[in-house]
């Protein structure tokens, strides 16, 4: 027993993402089609050449057919996938498998979020039949719990933690501001986040991420077929998932400074991959800054900063665009907006754009000799949650 | 010997300035403060914490049977004593029962066990509500009591019943159709001379009854809605009129079918050994009850005494919009979130222990306490080998809390802590009966069984944690 990864047996040949962005004047179906179209054209492919497709969507559709529908595709397995924020990331989890299994040549993933058509601002859950003891804190909410906790654990003023993470929507701002597919493309400041008044503990509007449509899509084929389709593909290093028992809600143990999924994920992943020390081996990171208290406690869980010291990394420029580990340059969910089924996927776009070069030149992360790419994408709240860690190369091992 | 063996009251947290409406509206309200059930408290959640404190004095004594009474029921058709018999944790074998609908029933149902047989807590509870500006508004108070009442067989009795009066009679003085949105009077005058002789009948038969003259009553207490027929009526208990005990106007208020329990309850804890307490009742007639205290009560310590909740200074001020809202007299905009959904009734029904009870379980290899009760424990994987450990009266300390201002909540905005219990076990539950401003990490708090929402006209209860304040559990 172990789990052993399928580590550069699976290539990523192409990827797509949309804008993401208040579509009034798009559907569900259009962004499907979209993000498919600019996928195959990526890749080099026709729809034909795809062999199975898996469909992510956490509420916007219920099956397969929502996919098959609006792109017509006849005769193919198309299976629809769900697990909360990280739904984009485990769609393209499942087609890899199918390839490295041999099931089928080539494989898409597509993720898709309709998310301003409910008419509430926010996310809002599928409502299911329960006996009505459930929380019903939003997740914003949830992830405030963070900031007290970290501040007391450290022994840190917890004015100081709250400007820590106003720094890292600075960050994602200015690198959205860059990015001509993202939500919000306007800088902020530290500063005048602060100053926004508190909508759950101590975060502002400005703490959250954007919630827009979107769709993004992957396709992969064998390593060894890679370079028919494609001269510079990526090499899928580690695919790791972990779902918690939500025993941060049970147990008294837990003390809302870490997200242990995350950082379960994270060790298998590496393991995986063969990465011994991931702030010297990863050359940039997706992360899911769904809140800026979940993109400082990532920044230790996922090893790129000492325990305690993820805020001090932070106000020294650690994870900005020049920085030691460049995180979230295409603006994170923060800033690019968090279609929630295709996050996943679009964190995977700009690893692909950045390791392959074709990111723009004002948000191209430095150059280096590190070859490696991560994204994280988790689902749920602190203590109570499903997480994702991919690694991808440009480079096969060997 | 035949008496009430336990008492409890509730009063719930908040408080309305009376003076607040005539700052508002130019005139009503008056002087003093009403009580006022919080957003999530109804008469079931009150008539409960009323009805835990009557019993968690007196383990091993468990009722036969649970009376509720109300004019505000939170429903009609189903019983609501079932929830307080669920939310106590008693015994399916316990009959429940809803005597209520109007304001006469909670001294009927409190008499009619004084005078039968078996064990039965009775529980009384009332949302006194009103117009904006009206006198029933200013001069209501909500709250609750219960009383354990039984043979000596079954408990030491505190006060014995010595003897009752009834004198009933039909006149329209105070009515409100079901589903109506206030209550309505005759004319003020009518009711005070309607009820003059009743009060002189009752008061007779049940001096006769009791083989006691005016002279021997030691505590009058009189309840009722009509203020004037008190007032000017109060010569009809001759000598016993010298003893009226304090009413609770000034700072509870009127609390309906409740008050003659809780006047009775707060009397009995105030009380010497061996003192008489007659309680008056006008409504829809009169009734008079008498009882006299024991020797027992020298032992006896209520779980929270009725005086430690009416002083001026007990409780904390709510405006009066938010009580206008609370009471659904003024619509206050809601976060645009999508309310929540109605809980499901077979769901709920699986779940009763905990959502009703408060039980969780814990694992017998680990001793790891799980909330909700689980069958595969988180910590060594044992799979139903788990026992029921009932949480409602255990303390706890808040180890993080967030108060979130977009969820919906029907009085925003909701503050919520994870709560690590004494002896073990956590959940993130919501507080409730605090100011916002206020919560700190490390607080204590305990349980309290409240209505979350309600939806499609359901009523969804469940826990919240409170701030425990001196003298409570």
């Amino acid at each position: 027993m172990g789990s052993h990864g399928i580590k550069d047996q699976v290539a990523i040949i192409g990827v797509g993402c949309t804008p993401f962005a208040e579509h009034w004047d798009k559907s569900l179906d259009d962004l499907i089609i979209d993000a498919a179209l600019s996928t195959y054209a990526s890749a080099g492919v026709a729809q034909t050449d795809i062999d199975a497709f898996w469909f992510g969507t956490s509420q916007s559709a219920a099956s397969g057919l929502a996919m098959g529908g609006p792109l017509k595709i006849h005769g193919k397995p198309i299976s629809r996938v769900e697990n909360y924020c990280a739904t984009g990331s485990e769609a393209m989890r499942q087609a890899a498998y199918a390839v490295a299994s041999g099931a089928y040549d080539v494989v898409m993933a597509l993720g898709a979020e309709k998310v301003k058509d409910g008419g509430y601002q926010g996310l809002n859950a599928f409502p299911i039949p329960t006996d009505g003891t459930q929380r019903t804190l939003t997740a914003a909410g949830m992830f405030s719990l963070i900031l007290p906790a970290y501040a007391e654990r450290y022994g840190v003023d917890e004015d100081e933690i709250r400007y820590a993470v106003a720094k890292i929507a600075e960050k994602n701002h200015y690198n959205g501001a860059r990015n001509p597919l993202a939500q919000f493309r306007r800088e902020t400041s530290a500063e005048q986040i602060c100053q926004m008044a508190a909508v759950a503990g101590r975060l502002s509007v400005f703490d959250c991420a954007g919630v827009a449509d979107g769709a993004a899509a992957v396709i992969m084929c064998r390593v060894e077929d890679a370079h028919k389709y494609c001269s510079n593909p990526l090499y899928i290093k580690a695919l790791s998932f972990v779902a918690g028992t939500g025993a941060g809600s049970l147990d008294p143990d837990y003390d809302y400074t870490t997200l242990s999924e995350c950082k379960w994920a994270a060790d298998d992943a590496y393991a995986q991959a063969g990465v011994r020390d991931p702030k010297a081996e990863i050359a940039l990171a997706e992360v899911h800054d769904c809140f800026t208290p979940t993109e400082l406690v990532l920044m230790e869980d996922l090893g790129f900063s000492d325990r305690g010291e993820a805020w001090r990394d932070v106000l020294d420029g650690a994870f900005a665009l020049d920085g030691r580990l460049p995180v979230n340059p295409d603006g994170g969910l923060k800033s690019f907006g968090h279609p929630v089924g295709a996050s996943g996927l679009r964190m995977l776009y700009e690893v692909w754009l950045q390791l392959r070069g074709q990111a723009p030149p004002d948000r191209t992360i430095p150059k280096s000799d590190r070859t490696l790419g991560l994204t994280h994408n988790l689902g749920g709240y602190p203590g109570e949650m499903v997480s994702f860690v991919g690694i991808y190369g440009t480079e096969l091992d060997g | 010997m035949r008496g009430v063996i336990a008492t409890g009251t509730y009063v719930p947290h908040w408080r309305l300035d009376r003076r607040e409406v005539s700052t508002l509206f130019g005139k009503g309200g008056g002087q003093g403060t009403r009580s006022v059930a919080s957003y999530d408290e109804d008469t079931t959640t009150m008539g409960f914490e009323a009805a835990r404190r009557a019993v968690s004095g007196t383990p091993g004594c468990v009722p036969e049977a649970l009376w509720f009474s109300t004019s505000t029921p939170a429903y009609l058709e189903k019983t609501n004593a079932t929830a307080i018999h669920a939310a106590m944790g008693l015994p399916s074998s316990v009959g429940a029962l809803d005597l209520g609908g109007a304001i006469r029933s909670g001294v009927g149902a409190m008499r009619t066990a004084l005078t039968s047989g078996g064990t039965t807590l009775v529980v009384a509870a009332d949302v006194r509500d009103g117009m904006a500006t009206s006198a029933d508004e200013s001069a209501g108070g909500d709250g609750a009591a219960a009383l354990l009442i039984g043979d000596d067989s079954a408990g030491d009795v505190i006060a014995e019943y010595l003897g009752s009066g009834i004198a009933t009679d039909e006149f329209l003085e105070r009515w409100r159709v079901p589903g109506g949105e206030r209550s309505r009077t005759w004319e003020e005058r009518f009711g005070e001379v309607a009820y003059a002789p009743l009060m002189k009948e009752a008061w007779s038969a049940a001096l006769a009854a009791a083989d006691l003259a005016d002279t021997d009553i030691d505590h009058l207490a009189v309840a009722g809605l009509h203020g004037r027929a008190i007032k000017r009526g109060i010569k009809a208990f001759g000598a016993a009129a010298e003893h009226l005990i304090d009413d609770l106007s000034a700072t509870v208020g009127n609390t309906g079918t409740a008050h003659p329990l809780m006047l009775l309850a707060g009397t009995i804890e105030q009380a010497e050994p061996g003192q008489t307490i007659a309680v008056v009742m006008l409504a829809d007639g009169v009734e008079v009850v008498i009882v006299r205290t024991t020797d027992a009560l020298v032992g006896y310590e209520p779980a929270v005494a009725l005086r430690g909740q009416t002083a001026a200074s007990t409780g904390a001020a709510v405006s009066y919009g938010k009580y206008l809202s609370w009471r659904g007299m003024v619509a206050v905009e809601p976060p645009n979130r999508p309310a929540p959904n109605r809980p499901s009734a077979a769901a709920a029904h699986r779940s009763d222990d905990w959502k009703f009870g408060f039980v969780g379980s814990r694992d017998r290899s680990t001793g790891m306490i799980h909330l909700p009760p689980a069958r595969v424990s988180e910590k060594g994987g044992a799979v139903d080998d788990m026992e029921l450990v009932p949480m409602a009266n255990r303390g706890g300390t808040i180890v993080s809390f967030t108060i979130d201002k977009l969820v919906y909540s029907p009085s925003p905005p909701v503050v919520f802590a994870v709560v690590d219990f004494d002896g073990g076990g956590r959940a993130p539950l919501e507080l409730t009966d605090v100011d916002p401003d206020e919560v700190k990490v490390g607080d204590r708090v305990a349980p309290t069984f409240r209505r979350l929402f309600t939806s499609d006209e359901i009523h969804n209860y469940f826990w919240k944690v409170k701030p425990t304040s001196e003298g409570e559990a």
